[in-house]
């Protein structure tokens, strides 16, 4: 069985260390949130000016003025921060956030990324994703691995303009884990299951298979 | 030194057909809804607009768009706005799409006497397509030109009669950096207070960079997208 959305969340939250200031995508990435274990110490910045985002508000306490990058209204944590967008693109660019998670249309084998733009098709602009991709210590995208029309998302070569060249470092689908590995990509983890010979079928890209592969198992 | 103004209309005076505005906020969050609704009645057309987001097709930016005031953008993020994308696949909106950060920098440094800086995002993409590149210690990084504006609108929580501003919680955004980088900058406030209420030490944007200030009246703040537990 490939992993649920729920389970595939949960192995891309296990990517959170203790200590490290994490910037979520809009969409699945910003489901994350929801399981950061307790023990451990995680910040979590918003691009359009705060660290120390919290949970979303409880009806009535809305505030204008406190949304996250995805607009949604949130709440600040004790000890969070607010500032303008240049710091905050500093922060980014300036190599101080570890981690951001990401969606993605399409991945390469090289860790380009493409998650941007559809030409002649949707016009909505890259917001803040180019510079995290680029400025991030480590990017981890989360997406599904084939489109709803079942072609791989995972290919040789992105055929959608690129959001940033060689950028990613782990891809997280539904059916296993893959790192690129000096511009190789490499399956560590696969859905318990799922077999090697299934993730080949549905991914274009070339890959090659950890001598410590993984197995993520169902949750009962 | 006067910078008060009594309303947005007397704030906007001088804003002319063709152009170029700053306008702060991050979606409709920290937006000066009281000077788009001025520039929306004052039928002011063919400007070109530096703004993160374009509103929403009812309110922000959207209402100038849908006036066919703005002849450009120049933005990050535009997918919230039906209006927008029609415009735009018609050919009569021109748009300069700028990775965020990019633009945040681009609009310090036109305010910080920088002309141009080299940045590493964008590099490998269609944003780096006919600009100079450079290394520097084995990265590439392109270079990236300054923005500046005939009027930077913005839009504080606090401001004193000597256009010092307190700006709140997200609301802050490009809200402080535009107002460095308007030949004339327009600050719209909730509030307005009188010279030595502010504490020096809190405020954001010093009055230096504020030619023209008044308090609004009757804030609407619009939210897009409220999400609660």
């Amino acid at each position: 069985m490939p992993l649920t959305k729920e389970e595939q969340i949960k192995r891309v939250a296990l990517e959170l260390k203790d200590g490290y200031y994490v910037n979520l995508g809009i969409g699945m990435p910003t489901l994350v949130a929801n399981y950061i274990s307790p023990e451990m110490d995680i910040i979590l910045q918003s691009e359009n000016g705060l660290l120390g985002l919290g949970p979303f508000p409880v009806a009535g306490y809305e505030d204008a003025d406190l949304i996250n990058a995805g607009k949604q209204t949130v709440t600040a944590l004790k000890g969070a921060s607010y500032f303008s967008s240049a710091e905050s693109f500093g922060m980014v660019r300036g190599g101080h956030i570890d981690l951001t998670i990401l969606g993605a249309m399409e991945v390469s084998q090289e860790g380009d990324l493409a998650n941007w733009m559809i030409p002649g098709k949707m016009v909505k602009g890259m917001g803040g994703a180019m510079d995290l991709v680029g400025g991030a210590k480590r990017v981890v995208v989360v997406m599904e691995h084939t489109s709803k029309e079942g072609t791989p998302k995972l290919l040789k070569k992105c055929s959608l303009p690129l959001t940033g060249v060689k950028c990613v470092h782990m891809i997280v689908t539904e059916l296993g884990v893959f790192e690129v590995d000096n511009g190789k990509l490499v399956l560590t983890e696969r859905a318990e299951d799922v077999s090697v010979v299934d993730i080949r079928t549905k991914t274009d890209a070339d890959f090659v298979v950890s001598n410590s592969l993984k197995i993520i198992k169902a949750e009962t | 030194m006067n910078k008060i103004v009594t309303n947005a209309k007397e704030a906007i005076q001088g804003i002319k057909d063709g152009m170029t505005l700053m306008v702060g906020g991050f979606g409709l969050c920290g937006i000066p809804e009281k000077s788009i609704q001025a520039l929306l009645e004052s039928e002011v057309k063919g400007l070109t607009v530096i703004s993160n987001n374009c509103g929403v097709d009812e309110f922000g930016l959207g209402i100038l768009l849908k006036n066919h005031q703005i002849k450009k953008m120049i933005s990050s993020y535009v997918g919230e706005n039906k209006t927008f994308e029609k415009q735009f696949l018609d050919g009569s909106l021109e748009v300069e799409l700028n990775p965020q950060g990019t633009l945040a920098e681009r609009i310090r440094a036109g305010g910080a006497g920088i002309p141009g800086f080299y940045t590493p995002t964008g590099v490998g993409t269609l944003v780096a397509e006919g600009k100079e590149s450079r290394e520097f210690n084995g990265r590439t990084y392109i270079l990236e030109t300054a923005l500046s504006a005939d009027f930077a609108i913005v839009k504080a929580w606090k401001g004193d009669k000597a256009g010092n501003l307190i700006y709140r919680k997200t609301a802050r955004n490009f809200n402080p950096t535009m107002a460095t980088a308007g030949k004339i900058t327009i600050a719209e406030v909730e509030e307005l207070v009188e010279v030595g209420e502010l504490d020096p030490d809190q405020v954001h944007t010093p009055g230096i960079y504020v030619q023209r200030i008044f308090q609004g009246e009757n804030y609407e703040k619009r939210i897009e997208r409220r999400t609660v537990i």
